[in-house]
């Protein structure tokens, strides 16, 4: 009999990483909604010191799988790792982080435990009356939403991008049973030999994590323009850059920065949208921001439909006096 | 080498738009194109040939209407092109589409497989692993560098923060991203060859001794879309036009009043 929600709480490191907290929050109102419980699942190496902090976030266990081939993500070790998690465990639901890394883990668990895999869900809910997953995803670049379910198999399965679901406020009292489960590997669990990690050296900001974001598309005109109008306004908010499809497209901005369906889904405190249009494949990557302003020069923007302040305007010529009155507005302060 | 290139075809969901009446799909007139990661894909696979010899095999499964993605890939100078296509197929979702495309691949002769990462109208990324799970091969993810060294792969994985670099032998499956090379253009010889070239097709008879009538189609599929709808649009705030200093001033005010500042 299946039971339970489970959470692949992805580590990078030996950091686990933002999303696994996301996915403990969430799982723990589908699970509250079963009256079931929540399981962390953590594969790597040295990990014991970490599962603490995902009872914190909201999970009642942590189950554990430690092998020296698992310090770093590799396919088939930590397929076969979590496949024996389901096989033991026999969960109603798996949740997994829909990262490179979850993205390329998912569906192979999937197809070797036969189950249904939903990619990318924004919204998960269970079904009141069959007690199933309800699993609703943006299909067509954000053009239509789906709701899918997965009747018959079990566990249902779901990846979740970073940043669409809230993780829960750390309460440390929390406690929670931290299990280790025994998973033999041999050398025939890495048919891929992993000559190489190469770290980016660039360090990249990450927008997923800021509070505040400025992010600029392709009313910003050209390269030049971007950094200089951009960069001030995100410093003196204390913000990052980030941007649209058509300003990574255009090569104004790396594409790890990138918000939207192709891109990064985010949800700061503040995304301050400049000469950015709006298409729907943007919107799908950051309507979750708490407070939306928008510049842009065009009235009929689609981005006016969704800021909470929209202001027709050149960017050129506010974004320098905005950049002046914040500044001054903070030594006034 | 033998490679084998899966691809899709699929609406440019870029041209697609919402009717505003209507708020349904407008999906007339939206062209078909070769999905943007599989056409990085058998570039990907037409340069391995080029390099060390071998064969390049276009897979596709889809309705009739794709055998024009699949002379497209022949006119980039591919040497087959297989349809799957049969009514017992649709309606599959990731699972038993990827049961249906690993249950042909099983009768071919392959050293190596390629995919695009996901499809542009479904995003998933799930196909290409399942693929290679169904066929009990090694699968690398979101490709971006191939070489090829004695009989062997060196490949670029690429993740947010890292990339991999991984050796694998043959036969492995590879997805990869469309940043992986700019796609050649097909040439007037190459369209001539293309429509002068068979597109095979093969349905469910075709596929009776390796297929399983239980993992394929609609009743194959262990996912099922309950209802789709558009996006209830976010309830749009407060817009304003109005002077330039006027703005900033009103912008600095509600930053202020939700303690953003």
């Amino acid at each position: 009999m299946s039971k339970n929600v489970y959470v692949f709480a992805e580590q990078r490191d030996g950091n686990i990483q933002k999303v696994a907290y996301e996915l403990v929050g969430k799982a723990r109102e589908l699970a509250d909604t079963l009256d079931e419980k929540v399981y962390a699942v953590l594969v790597g190496q040295g990990m014991e010191t970490k599962a603490d902090s995902l009872v914190a976030a909201g999970a009642d266990g942590v189950v554990l799988v430690q092998d020296e081939m698992l310090a770093e993500y590799t396919t088939e070790a930590y397929t076969k790792a979590v496949v024996e998690v389901i096989k033991a465990k026999e969960p109603e639901i798996f949740l997994i982080g829909a990262t490179a890394i979850g993205r390329d883990l998912a569906p192979r668990v999937s197809a070797r435990i036969h189950t249904g895999l939903t990619a990318d869900c924004t919204g998960l809910a269970i079904d009141e009356a069959s007690r199933n997953l309800l699993m609703t995803r943006p299909a067509f670049g954000g053009n239509i939403m789906a709701t899918i379910v997965c009747e018959n198999h079990r566990p249902q399965m779901a990846t979740v991008r970073p940043g669409v679901m809230k993780a829960l406020t750390a309460d440390n009292t929390r406690t929670g049973e931290i299990e280790e489960l025994k998973v033999e590997f041999s050398a025939a669990d890495m048919p891929v030999e992993l000559v190489e990690v190469i770290k980016e050296e660039k360090a990249v900001a990450d927008i997923t994590e800021a509070k505040i974001l400025v992010s600029g598309g392709r009313g910003m005109n050209d390269a030049e323009n971007f950094n200089a109008l951009l960069n001030p306004l995100a410093e003196v908010l204390g913000g990052v850059v980030s941007g649209s499809r058509g300003a990574v497209d255009a090569g104004w901005i790396d594409h790890e920065c990138q918000v939207g369906q192709t891109g990064k889904t985010v949800r700061p405190d503040l995304y301050l949208a400049c000469g950015i249009s709006g298409a729907i494949q943007h919107v799908a990557g950051m309507e979750g921001a708490e407070y939306i302003v928008a510049v842009d020069k065009n009235d009929g923007a689609p981005i006016f439909d969704i800021a909470d302040l929209g202001v027709v305007g050149n960017v050129d010529t506010l974004l320098p006096k905005l950049a002046e009155a914040i500044k001054e507005y903070k030594e006034g302060k | 080498m033998k490679i084998v290139v899966c691809v899709k075809q699929v609406p440019d969901t870029t041209e697609v738009r919402l009717d505003p009446v209507t708020n349904t799909l407008i999906r007339d007139g939206v062209p078909s194109i070769i999905n943007p990661d599989d056409k990085a894909g058998i570039e990907a696979a037409l340069r391995i040939k080029e390099e060390v010899g071998g064969t390049v095999t276009i897979v596709s499964m889809g309705p009739a209407q794709a055998d024009v993605a699949l002379r497209e890939a022949l006119a980039m100078g591919a040497d087959d092109a297989i349809l799957i296509s049969d009514r017992a197929f649709g309606g599959a979702d990731t699972w038993a589409t990827s049961s249906t495309i690993a249950a042909a691949l099983k009768k071919l002769d392959y050293d190596l497989i390629i995919t695009g990462r996901q499809a542009i109208d479904g995003d998933t990324a799930q196909v290409g692993p399942q693929i290679a799970e169904h066929l009990g091969i090694p699968q690398i993810s979101y490709v971006e560098d191939i070489k090829v060294e004695d009989g062997t792969l060196l490949v670029k994985r690429k993740f947010e923060d890292r990339s991999h670099l991984l050796r694998a032998k043959l036969p492995c499956l590879l997805t990869c991203l469309s940043e992986l090379n700019e796609s050649r253009y097909m040439s007037i010889g190459g369209i001539f060859r293309a429509y002068k070239k068979d597109v095979q097709v093969w349905g469910l008879e075709d596929m009776k001794d390796t297929v399983d009538m239980a993992n394929i189609g609609l009743k194959g599929s262990p996912t099922r879309v309950r209802k789709s709808f558009t996006k209830q649009a976010k309830g749009a705030g407060e817009k304003i036009n109005v002077p330039e200093d006027e703005a900033v001033s009103i912008i600095v005010s509600r930053l202020a009043e939700k303690h953003l500042i």
